[in-house]
């Protein structure tokens, strides 16, 4: 089709071939997926094989997620990387609090999916008993690869919608409520006192 | 009857394949430590307790007691190249020590974790609170009539 030679002849018309058109929902969900910064709470072992993700031959970068934020305010996705004690349990809970909606969690390793090897009273059986779980990614620890499958899981279901659909349908999430109250208009007319 | 017990410090001294031994009361265990750490034995290097439950019938010989409960501090001499266990029997119904923490700062922690684990008391700690363990934790966890605390798993492909 070639430029628009004049806009003046053609009107916005001429224009088509120069525009995309999206829902405003879709461009949010598919910056979302590609842009999730993770909040850092590797806990043990798993830890050292999420910096290995992170780290240049695994690149999480690729994917958006070079920075793992140590401020929960920050952080969209919490990848729970190691097994969490009774003691930890309360920080856990207490950092996925302060993270703002959306956000979704990744538990990585068995340890974080169902308590792990470790079956006894100090290590809490699966962190899916304090915070809710999106994805989980096992292994003892799991190889970047499956990491990064685990990833991009979550960033499909982000981008495709599924995990709000799924929010709204089990009551999960946070519970954030967007209901349209009646205002009360008090009009006011500047310049006067 | 020939006597023939090595002591050091009062306390007899046992053989334990090649290592040294030292079965200390309760009451001499603050004072013979502060005279090893002035013999050269400056490093405490641990402080942990045992639970004999399942072992009621065991001897130490030397007339000692056994009791259920066992302290055992391990010292190492820096300068003479040496190190040196004692081991204290703590009774199950008055489970309690003397701190180390005026001789040994160091055994701060190990004392908290003996505590924490085992339920012995060490009077004149600065912080005899529990320290692996969340702080309003039931029970001590390393005693030998504490469960592992697991919960039934089902394997599958597995024979049962």
């Amino acid at each position: 089709m070639g430029a628009v030679q004049n806009i003046a002849d053609d009107g916005l018309g001429g224009m088509d071939h120069n525009f995309v058109t999206a829902r405003i929902e879709d461009l949010v969900k598919w910056a979302r997926s590609r842009s999730s910064w993770g909040a850092s709470f590797g806990l043990a072992c798993c830890a050292i094989e999420m910096m290995g993700t992170g780290a240049s031959h695994y690149d999480l970068s690729r994917f958006g997620m070079e920075v793992f934020r140590a401020s929960p305010r920050q952080a969209d996705i919490m990848i729970v990387a190691g097994r969490v004690s009774q003691k930890m349990a309360p920080v856990l809970r207490q950092v996925y609090d302060q993270m703002m909606e959306p956000k979704w969690v990744i538990s990585m390793g068995v340890c974080a999916s169902s308590g792990g090897m470790f079956n006894n009273y100090a290590i809490v059986q699966g962190v899916d008993q304090i915070v809710p779980v999106d994805v989980y990614a096992p292994g003892c620890p799991p190889t970047p690869e499956t990491l990064i499958h685990a990833i991009e899981t979550l960033h499909q279901l982000i981008e495709d919608g599924e995990i709000m659909r799924r929010r709204t349908a089990n009551n999960g999430g946070a519970g954030v409520e967007l209901s349209s109250e009646p205002v009360e208009h008090t009009s006011v007319t500047i310049g006067t006192k | 009857m020939e006597n023939a017990v090595e002591t050091q410090h009062g306390c007899p001294v046992q053989d334990s394949l090649g290592q040294r031994v030292l079965h200390v009361s309760r009451d001499q265990y603050v004072s013979v430590i502060k005279a090893l750490a002035d013999e050269g034995y400056e490093m405490c290097v641990d402080l942990t307790g045992v639970d004999y439950l399942e072992m009621p019938h065991r001897t130490i010989g030397f007339g000692i007691k056994p009791e259920r409960f066992e302290v055992v501090v391990n010292l190492l001499s820096l300068s003479q190249r040496k190190r040196i266990r004692l081991r204290v029997q703590v009774p199950a119904d008055d489970a309690s020590l003397p701190t180390l923490f005026d001789v040994h700062p160091g055994t701060e922690a190990h004392e908290r974790e003996t505590f924490d684990m085992f339920g012995i008391v060490f009077s004149g700690h600065p912080d005899m609170t529990r320290i692996l363990m969340p702080e309003d934790w039931d029970g001590h966890p390393l005693r030998k009539d504490y469960s592992q605390g697991s919960i039934p798993v089902q394997f599958k492909g597995a024979n049962s």
